[in-house]
Order: C-alpha cells, then sequence, then structure tokens
C-alpha cells in the first residue's frame, strides 16, 4: 500500500509540476471562452454593406411604406424599370424589386421579380421575403375590410407545462429538458474527453517506461500491478486536479471578461438563439427561469453519481490502454492499431450519448447506460431527467464488475507486455498473455 | 558458512523454449559468485526468478534459508542489463524514488544518496535532470540506487558494459567494499574474462542448464592440462626437448606439455643443470572460456546461438 501511494505520488507530482501542465491547465478555460466569443461574433455576423433595394409597386399595395430591415434599405422612386435597372448597374441600386399586382385577394403564393447582376445574398432574400409578407398581409386585412385587432387575436401561442400523475411528484417546467439536455451533454463531453486525454496519457507513459527500460529496475521493487495502478490513479488524480481547476476557473474568467470588454454572456453561450425575436425583457425571464431550473436540480444526487460513473469509466478505459502501451513499447503504428478496438466503444457511446439528451427514456438511452461499456459517458448524459433508481443501481453494479474484470485483464497483459521486446504484437497475442502464468 | 542463495531444481518454460532447465546452485553468504554463459543461456532469466520480476514454474529458491517471497525483494539490488532512468526527473528525487521503494525513509534515502554522491563525487548532480547526464554518468547513478538500501544479496546484470576502464574500476572497488560489509554479490556476464579475477565461485549456464559449478581455483586445478611456460634467456638446447610435447613457442618462451604434474620441476631441473637461465616459471591454467567450450563439448550440447527469447 504505501508503495502504491509513492508509485501515485511521483506520477502525479511528476505531471502537475511540469510547466506544460500549468499552462495548458490555465490557458485552456481562456481558450474555450475565446473560443465561444469568437463563435458567438461569427454567428451574429451580419453582412455589413448597405443593401440598397428600389421597389416597384404596379399596384401601390405597400402605400410607399415598408420597415427596412437591418442593412437593407428600401425606396419607392418614380421611375420606370428600365430606368431603374440601368441605375442598378451603374450601382445605385443593389437590385429592384417589382411587384406585381395579386391576381385574387385570397391568393395564397405571390411571387416577386428582383432584378440584379449581384448574387442575391440568403440574408436579403430573407429580409425582403418577410417585409413584403408582413405588408401585404396589412394590405389584405385592409382590403377585405377585416379588423386587426380581430385578426391579430386568431393567433395563440401554446406552452407545454409537464405535470406528474403521481402524487407528490415534482412539477418541472419545459424548461427543465433543455436544461438536463445542456447538463447531459456537458457531462456526456467530460466523460469524452477524460477518457481520451487521460486514457492517452497513460497509454504514453507505459509506453515510455518500457523504452527506455526503467521499467525492469521498477518492477524489481513493486508488483507491476501495484505499478499500473499507480499510474493509473496518478494519472486521474491529474486529471481530476484539471477539472477541478477549469471549474473554478471558466466562471471566474468568463465574469472578468464580460467586466472587460462588456460581451453579454448569455448571448455568447446561446449564438444558436436568435436574439433580434426576442425582446430583452423575455431574454430576462427566460434567464430567470433557467437559473430556477439549474437551482432546482438535484446537484447533491448528480454530482456524486457522475463523479462514480467518471472513474468507472475512467478505469475501465485507462486500465486498457495502460495495457495497449505496455504491449507496443515504442511502436506508434501499433498503439494505433491496437487503440482502434478501445476507441469505438468510446465514439459509439458518444453517439449514442447525443441521442440521448434529446429523448432520455428510450431503449437505446436506456440500455445503453445501462450496458457498461457505454454507461460511463450515457449515464451521466440521462442524470438530469430523473433516472429509475432500478437502472442506475444495475448499471452501476454492472460497471464496477466490468471494471474489475478488466483492471484484473490488463494487469496480466500489462505484466507480460513491459518486459516483452521487439515482437510484433497483434490483438490475438494479447489474447494468449491473458492465461501466461506468473 | 551459511548460503544466502540455494536454487534446486529451478523451471521456467516460455511457450515452448526452456529458459531455465532444473538448475540448482547454491551460494555462500558473502561471496563474489559469477554467473557465466553466452547471450540467451538464461541468465537474465535466472535473475528476474530471483528478483520476483517472473516465477518459476517449479522449483525452490531459498534466501538466508527462507523461501522466496514478496519481502525479499526489498533485501536485494538488481542492476539490470538493460538500465534506465526517468529522464525528467532530478537525480536526487529520482534517488530518493527508488530507495523508498526499496522500503527506506525519507530521512533514511537521503541520508544514504549523499553518503554514495559524495563517495562518486557527484554532490552536485542532485538538481541535475537525468536527461543531462551522460550515459556514463547514468551508469554510476544506476549503481547508487542499486545498492543505496544495503540489500545483502546484490544482482549486477553485465555491470561493466558501456563502462570506461576508469568507472569500471571504480565499481569493482566498490563491489569489493560491499563484499567487506557483508553483502552477497551476483555478477552475470557473458564476458567470462571480466569476473575471472573477481568471483570466487561460479556457474556456467548454457542453454537454461547448470553445466559447472564450483569454486574457481578448484575448477581449474580440475581442469588443468599440466601446461608450463618457462621464459628463458637465450634457447633451451635440442637435446633436453627431446620427446617433450611443445606447445607453444616463440622468443626465449616455451610452453610445454607434462603427463605428470612433477615432470615439469624434473624439466626445469634439467634446464639448470644445463646452465640454461630461467627467469620466468608458471602453471597455466585454463581459461574460464576454455573450461565453458571444454564442458559443453564434453557434454554432447552446442552453445545456445543469441536467440530473441522472450525474457
Amino acid at each position: 500500500m504505501n508503495k502504491l501511494w509513492l508509485i501515485i505520488r511521483r506520477e502525479y507530482l511528476s505531471r502537475v509540476q511540469k510547466k506544460s501542465f500549468i499552462l495548458t491547465t490555465l490557458l485552456t478555460p481562456l481558450a474555450f471562452l475565446f473560443f465561444f466569443i469568437f463563435v458567438g461574433f461569427i454567428m451574429s455576423y451580419e453582412s455589413d454593406e448597405a443593401n440598397k433595394i428600389a421597389i416597384i409597386d404596379q399596384n401601390n399595395m405597400l402605400k410607399k411604406a415598408i420597415k427596412d430591415d437591418g442593412n437593407t434599405f428600401f425606396s419607392f422612386p418614380n421611375a420606370s424599370l428600365d430606368t431603374l435597372k440601368a441605375q442598378t448597374s451603374r450601382g445605385e441600386y443593389n437590385g429592384v424589386l417589382v411587384i406585381p399586382p395579386l391576381s385574387d385577394i385570397q391568393v395564397k403564393e405571390h411571387k416577386l421579380y428582383y432584378y440584379s447582376d449581384d448574387q442575391l445574398s440568403l440574408d436579403v432574400k430573407s429580409a425582403i421575403e418577410s417585409a413584403v409578407s408582413s405588408r401585404i398581409r396589412e394590405y389584405k386585412i385592409e382590403t377585405m375590410n377585416l379588423d386587426p385587432q380581430l385578426v391579430e387575436s386568431l393567433r395563440t401561442s401554446v406552452e407545454i407545462d409537464p405535470e406528474p400523475i403521481i402524487e407528490g411528484g415534482e412539477d418541472i417546467s419545459s424548461m427543465r429538458s433543455a436544461i438536463g439536455a445542456g447538463l447531459g451533454f456537458i457531462m456526456g463531453i467530460m466523460m469524452y474527453m477524460g477518457v481520451f486525454i487521460y486514457g492517452m496519457m497513460i497509454m504514453r507513459s507505459v509506453m515510455e517506461e518500457k523504452t527506455n527500460r526503467i521499467v525492469e529496475v521498477m518492477i524489481s521493487s513493486v508488483k507491476p500491478f501495484q505499478l499500473m495502478m499507480g499510474k493509473i490513479i496518478g494519472v486521474g488524480a491529474v486529471g481530476m486536479t484539471q477539472f477541478l481547476v477549469w471549474i473554478i476557473l471558466i466562471p471566474l474568467v468568463s465574469v472578468l471578461v464580460n467586466l472587460v470588454f462588456g460581451f453579454d454572456a448569455q448571448q455568447m453561450q446561446t449564438p444558436g438563439m436568435a436574439t433580434a425575436q426576442m425582446d430583452p425583457d423575455d431574454m430576462q425571464s427566460m434567464v430567470m427561469m433557467a437559473m430556477q431550473e439549474l437551482g432546482s436540480i438535484n446537484w447533491w444526487l448528480i454530482i456524486p453519481l457522475f463523479l462514480l460513473f467518471f472513474i468507472g469509466g475512467y478505469f475501465l478505459y485507462a486500465s486498457l490502454f495502460a495495457a495497449v502501451g505496455s504491449a507496443v513499447g515504442d511502436d506508434i503504428g501499433d498503439s494505433q492499431s491496437l487503440t482502434l478496438p478501445i476507441s469505438i466503444p468510446v465514439l459509439i457511446a458518444f453517439y449514442i450519448m447525443m441521442v440521448s439528451v434529446r429523448t432520455p427514456h428510450s431503449t437505446l438511452a436506456v440500455w445503453a447506460s445501462i450496458f457498461p461499456l457505454f454507461s460511463p459517458i450515457v449515464m451521466p448524459a440521462r442524470l438530469a431527467f430523473d433516472v429509475p433508481w432500478w437502472q442506475i443501481t444495475l448499471s452501476l453494479v454492472l460497471l464496477l464488475a466490468t471494471v474489475v474484470f478488466f483492471v484484473w485483464l490488463s494487469g496480466r497483459i500489462y505484466r507480460i507486455g513491459i518486459l516483452m521486446y521487439g515482437k510484433k504484437v497483434t490483438l490475438k497475442e494479447l489474447g494468449k498473455w491473458m492465461f501466461y502464468k506468473g | 558458512m551459511a548460503n544466502i542463495l540455494e536454487l534446486t531444481d529451478v523451471v521456467k518454460t516460455y511457450q515452448t523454449t526452456k529458459a531455465v532447465d532444473h538448475v540448482s546452485f547454491s551460494m555462500p553468504k558473502g561471496s563474489i559468485f559469477g554467473m557465466l554463459g553466452p547471450n540467451g543461456a538464461g541468465k537474465t532469466s535466472l535473475i528476474r526468478i530471483i528478483t520476483r520480476i517472473t516465477q518459476a514454474d517449479t522449483g525452490s529458491i531459498l534466501i538466508n534459508g527462507a523461501r522466496l517471497n514478496d519481502d525479499h525483494p526489498e533485501d536485494i539490488g538488481y542492476m539490470p542489463e538493460e538500465r534506465g532512468l526517468y529522464k525528467k526527473m532530478k537525480v536526487g528525487d529520482h534517488l530518493i524514488y527508488l530507495a523508498r521503494l526499496k522500503g527506506l525513509s525519507e530521512k533514511q534515502a537521503k541520508e544514504a544518496i549523499h553518503h554514495w554522491m559524495e563517495k562518486f563525487e557527484i554532490s552536485d548532480w542532485w538538481n541535475k535532470k537525468v536527461e543531462e547526464l551522460s550515459k556514463g554518468m547514468q551508469q554510476k547513478v544506476q549503481f547508487i540506487a542499486t545498492v543505496v538500501h544495503k540489500p545483502s544479496l546484490i544482482i549486477l546484470d553485465e555491470p561493466f558494459s558501456g563502462l570506461d576502464p576508469i568507472n569500471a574500476n571504480l565499481i569493482k572497488d566498490e563491489i569489493d567494499n560491499l563484499r567487506s560489509q557483508g553483502s552477497s554479490i551476483i555478477f552475470s556476464t557473458h564476458r567470462m574474462e571480466q569476473v575471472e579475477e573477481i568471483c570466487e565461485r561460479i556457474v556456467l549456464i548454457n542453454r537454461g542448464q547448470n553445466v559447472l559449478e564450483g569454486v574457481v581455483g578448484e575448477i581449474k586445478q580440475q581442469r588443468k592440462k599440466n601446461l608450463f611456460r618457462y621464459q628463458v634467456s637465450g634457447e633451451i638446447p635440442g637435446g633436453i626437448l627431446e620427446r617433450k610435447e611443445i606447445i607453444d613457442q616463440s622468443e626465449g618462451s616455451y610452453t610445454l606439455r607434462f603427463t605428470e604434474e612433477r615432470d615439469s620441476n624434473l624439466f626445469l631441473k634439467a634446464l639448470v643443470d644445463a646452465g640454461v637461465y630461467v627467469y620466468g616459471f608458471e602453471e597455466i591454467l585454463p581459461s574460464l572460456n576454455e573450461i565453458f567450450i571444454q564442458t559443453v563439448q564434453e557434454q554432447g550440447m552446442t552453445i545456445e546461438e543469441p536467440i530473441n527469447i522472450p525474457s
């Protein structure tokens, strides 16, 4: 036990004290933030060119009034189409829009003509379409002699509020599933990255030990299994340290960036949301609701469970990476062909996880979160969705059993592998090693 | 004298190869012991069994009369043929780490390492990274790591490979010191001439088998062929050499084989009587190399070519 502790300490300290570790740990949150800001900037980027569009309204449906949209400016010059075309060619306008009269007041589709030598960009196209269509709607209401207020009242927006059937069940809002999906997605990604980054770290380190031959000195003092476990636990502790620093740093840095650059963090994090269609009050209330939902999530249950699955998944895959590292030595090509069988289940689990956050109670999600090779990545993604206890228990028990089995299996491969030199290693060979004695 | 190490009928098989084939030998406490044999003879396999890196299939290994167990590695110092250290670690930290894995406390480890580093005059390496050292320097560090916990059994696999003569002598002297402090030392090498003068006892291994074991002096005595070399000034008159078997003759140096050992003295007397000035007279004992080859041939075996055995 004492020796295992010494190994863990060395594996941990030798990594944590490295300059490169300190740099990546401190800079990654910054990099992430700048990435989000950058993405937000790109997503909200609109053409900065002004688009001047001349409209010929043949039936005067628009009454020479139409709202400009962003960088698109409309005008109704009194000129013929040919004059306007010529002016467009000279660059006075970007295009000429011809609105023919409606063939019938009840027509549902209406075709407009746009004259220009420039390509009509998607942005401009949709701006024109929505502006003109809402003006035609007003024209129709007026022509049909309808009461605009009555027409407006035809619109009803509906919202679904999920209610529990069993008494005393939690009353959750629809916001909950969005929050749950987001949370599940973040946890799933963390698992996925954790398994790969730290698994690879272990594999490289085992390969290095084998290549520079320190391993024989080591295992004349300690058992191969102790060496392997020491490395896995040590590197795991490194990962935990890194995550912890990030969990503390990311909110801190985002607040800081907010203060310095005045970016609206909320807007940055949801670049996909069409902020234009939502007035600031709505935004405010949505953020409030989201915060409330986040507060109502049972963190005391989710965080320990997440950690359990994280540790389980980490041990499972890390031990496999260690076994591969022990088998290949310094041959990068071999290591790639042998890591492939390990990577495939991780990748499959990742895709199932992406589906599971949308449909957390589908058959696929349920069984994938119980199957031990997938569960460490899929189950955390479902945790925010009130997973039945029997599923969590079954999943954990199976995971534990599999971890024990895989660590044992890897230990057996590792023990033979680290002393084996100059032999091309295949999967079949690895299989044989499991049954070697002593 | 009690035995520090006793092997009885030790067998180790890798799939199809018998790396160690019923090897038995014993090693007295406080001796310097040579384990000799060509590459691939099974020496490293044997060492790995003794250091508990692998386990024997059958057979018994006793250390100080007790069956080999998990406590013994702390009492053994092993320097493998293929040496390695963590390149990014500082020399001092590295030695402390290895010493602590052998059961020393932090304080004990520091004291012992300082002592050794002063002895080798390398105290200023403490904060250097291993990768900054030359190969020969790393070997010194490796040697300290091997002996820092005062093991009662020290096993050195090809200890002089890659060492310059000065450092090789330094290590030889330290090995003598350690022996006088009560350690027992196993030398494993295929360079038999290297250990001829250091080892008191040897075991010769070929193809995983113990082909010869015993005290070096006795082995040589048993295998001697009554060869004697006479060094004279001038030439030996032809008459005296009549009916004598001359093995080798060069300027003033004659090597002769006698059927009876005491005939060498009679020949010497004859030379002196004939007025030949003899300034050198010695018995030529066979080298371990010769003994090895002869023994292997007598037993109808072949010398194993170095092959790539999974070790």
